[in-house]
């Protein structure tokens, strides 16, 4: 009860003085907005990144290993030279790899190229064209809307079929039903079966629904002379994922005939990769949004403590008073904490305020919306600011003298 | 009883290498409903003594009883908690809070004895009517009159019901009018059984008590009383 009516009274004081000051408020709160913007559109930023990478990795299984030629993250030039001179993935080891895995619940080897496609007489440029057998429905992460996927039989050779991916379809037949039609894919007929899925995009790069699917041996025949395969191959469960890893790199060294001791001509990809490249990428921006966040806030803390130091000598006789009708130190040392927390909150909210347009642009790059938990972060740090900032000078206040604050004038 | 037992009281201050002396072993005694004016040049320890009387700072050396409990070797929180509940300060220069108004003002120790709101707004209100200002309570001290301002402070000074209203040169900022309007205030409040203690140089206030003490370099000089009527204890 007692604390109650000194936090009223204290916080009546503040907006008090606060309101008297507005100009010397908002100039001191200025390095408090900055900070706020920062780590507010940090943070919105960075939760934009994740919530559009989370999206676009979905499309790569967590359980699904990439054995390709290239590893997807090449750090140095001398690394890319080398993995430039690797010997391409033939259709045996394919075949090999297909034959002599155990511990693999599906095994789809890909080929990609990009080609135009042509329905009647409307034509889509650079189709994203990928060669697979049946197996592409388990490895990958889609699923089919329409008609039906290839068949194992298709895959190899016979029929000329293809599969849609959603946006392909709707650019071409604009609600038409593509299914049963035939579209020219690179200049050779291929009759729909089915529809993808819509898929979005990945990382913002490419639509993964600008796609077809074509069975592999068609396209090995028709569209490329020397395939260079990727081969998709999904582990039973993700605890098995790193013996499947292992089962198939083995098998593949084989194949390929590696000496013991020599380094694998090949790469094995997979999800975890890009999460990793990821987590650096933020974790480099959230350092440095920590910094640019962390020296405003200090440098807005000094200019908040200057200012409280001046709030104090400017009422050390009002201090005095208080003291001589029964305030307590404690009561003194509140008055002015609150004072400087009510400063730095105002800063907050005003950095919220500029820090909210600012979302609207980086909404043109990628998913962003201030969630409720960064403005209470925003605003908690604005508090603490005001509180750290606002100790030296309170408690001068609280522990002066009564007699000589009242001589004051 | 003695409301206020100062033995054998001094209080040094350290100046630099030099040891001021503002007060040498006074005794005083001082009771219930007593009207003591403090008189004696500046310089001559009066504040001091109404500094120690008003539990604003503690003696060098001796001991301060106040309504039986010693006071002398409190801290910081005890002494302010001593303040609010039994001294009432009325200042030479008003010292009012400028931003808030009448009421707030006096309102203000309840505040920090802990009353509810409802309660001390009615307290204050009260003091307020008591010193002659129920139409002003919405007023802030720039709109007010000195008079007003020094009414205001004394309601201030009553509204926790203490044991001693300390008042210090509570004319000096008064034109000669408005000076005797508060002197009369002062003589109501000491005939309804207030114990006031005037701390003044002017030999005019000071014959308004009933007892005036004259403080010298330090010590008391003289104790005289007006008339005997004020003599309870």
């Amino acid at each position: 009860m007692h604390w109650w009516i000194e936090l009223r009274e204290g916080l009546r004081i503040a907006w008090d003085a606060t309101r008297a000051n507005k100009m010397r408020a908002g100039l001191t709160t200025l390095g408090i907005v900055i900070g706020i913007v920062t780590v507010t559109l940090m943070g919105t930023a960075i939760q934009g990144l994740k919530r559009g990478f989370n999206q676009s990795i979905s499309a790569l299984g967590s359980d699904v290993l990439y054995l390709e030629r290239y590893s997807w993250f090449i750090n140095s030039h001398e690394e890319w030279i080398r993995q430039n001179r690797r010997r391409e993935i033939t259709w045996d080891q394919v075949r090999g790899l297909q034959r002599q895995i155990t511990s693999a619940r599906a095994v789809a080897p890909t080929v990609n190229t990009a080609r135009p496609v042509k329905y009647k007489n409307r034509s889509a440029s650079s189709v994203m064209v990928i060669g697979t057998t049946d197996q592409a429905l388990y490895t990958g992460g889609t699923s089919v809307a329409n008609g039906r996927f290839l068949t194992a039989g298709e895959a190899e050779g016979g029929r000329p079929v293809c599969v849609l991916g959603a946006q392909t379809a709707t650019n071409l037949f604009r609600g038409e039903s593509p299914v049963g039609a035939r579209v020219y894919v690179g200049g050779y007929p291929f009759d729909v079966v089915g529809v993808l899925e819509p898929q979005g995009e990945f990382l913002g790069a490419f639509s993964l629904d600008n796609q077809v699917i074509v069975p592999i041996g068609q396209f090995t025949s028709l569209f490329t002379q020397r395939p260079d395969y990727a081969i998709h191959i999904k582990a039973r469960d993700m605890d098995s994922l790193e013996d499947t890893r292992e089962e198939a790199r083995g098998i593949m060294r084989k194949l390929r005939r590696l000496a013991p001791g020599q380094d694998d001509d090949f790469a094995i990809n997979q999800q975890d990769q890009f999460i990793k490249t990821f987590d650096k990428i933020t974790g480099t921006i959230a350092t440095v949004g920590i910094f640019i966040t962390g020296l405003s806030l200090f440098v807005g803390g000094i200019g908040i403590m200057n200012i409280m130091f001046v709030s104090v000598a400017e009422r050390t006789k009002e201090i005095g008073v208080r003291k001589a009708i029964g305030a307590k130190r404690r009561a003194i040392l509140v008055q002015f904490l609150l004072e400087a927390a009510m400063i730095c909150l105002l800063g907050g909210l005003l950095g919220l305020a500029i820090a909210a347009p600012g979302t609207l642009l980086l909404r043109k790059v990628m998913p962003a919306t201030i969630s409720l938990s960064i403005v209470g972060l925003a605003l908690l740090v604005s508090l603490l600011t005001g509180v750290l900032a606002g100790f030296l000078p309170a408690w001068r206040a609280a522990r002066m003298n009564p007699v000589d604050a009242l001589r004051n004038e | 009883m003695s409301l206020i037992r100062l033995s054998r009281v001094s209080r040094r201050y350290q100046m630099g290498t030099e040891t001021i002396h503002a007060l040498r072993e006074v005794s005083i005694e001082v009771g219930r409903a007593e009207y003591v004016a403090i008189m004696g040049p500046s310089g001559s320890g009066k504040s001091t003594l109404m500094n120690l009387i008003g539990c604003l700072d503690t003696p060098s050396s001796g001991t301060y009883e106040l309504n039986g409990t010693n006071v002398s070797d409190m801290d910081d929180n005890e002494l302010a908690e001593v303040r609010n509940k039994e001294i009432g300060f009325v200042f030479q220069t008003f010292n009012l809070l400028p931003r808030a108004n009448a009421l707030h003002n006096v309102e203000l120790p309840l505040v920090y004895a802990g009353i509810p709101s409802e309660e001390r707004r009615q307290l204050a209100l009260e003091a307020l009517t008591n010193v002659g200002l129920a139409d002003r309570v919405n007023h802030k001290p720039t709109e007010m009159s000195g008079g007003q301002r020094q009414r205001v402070a004394v309601a201030r000074a009553l509204v926790n019901r203490p044991s001693i209203l300390l008042a210090d040169e509570p004319t000096g900022n008064l034109d000669s009018k408005t000076g005797a309007e508060i002197m009369s205030l002062f003589e109501a409040l000491a005939d309804q059984g207030h114990t006031i203690i005037v701390v003044t140089h002017e030999e005019e206030i000071a014959r308004h008590a009933r007892r005036i003490l004259r403080i010298r370099d330090g010590l008391i000089a003289s104790d005289e009383r007006a008339d005997s009527h004020a003599l309870v204890d």
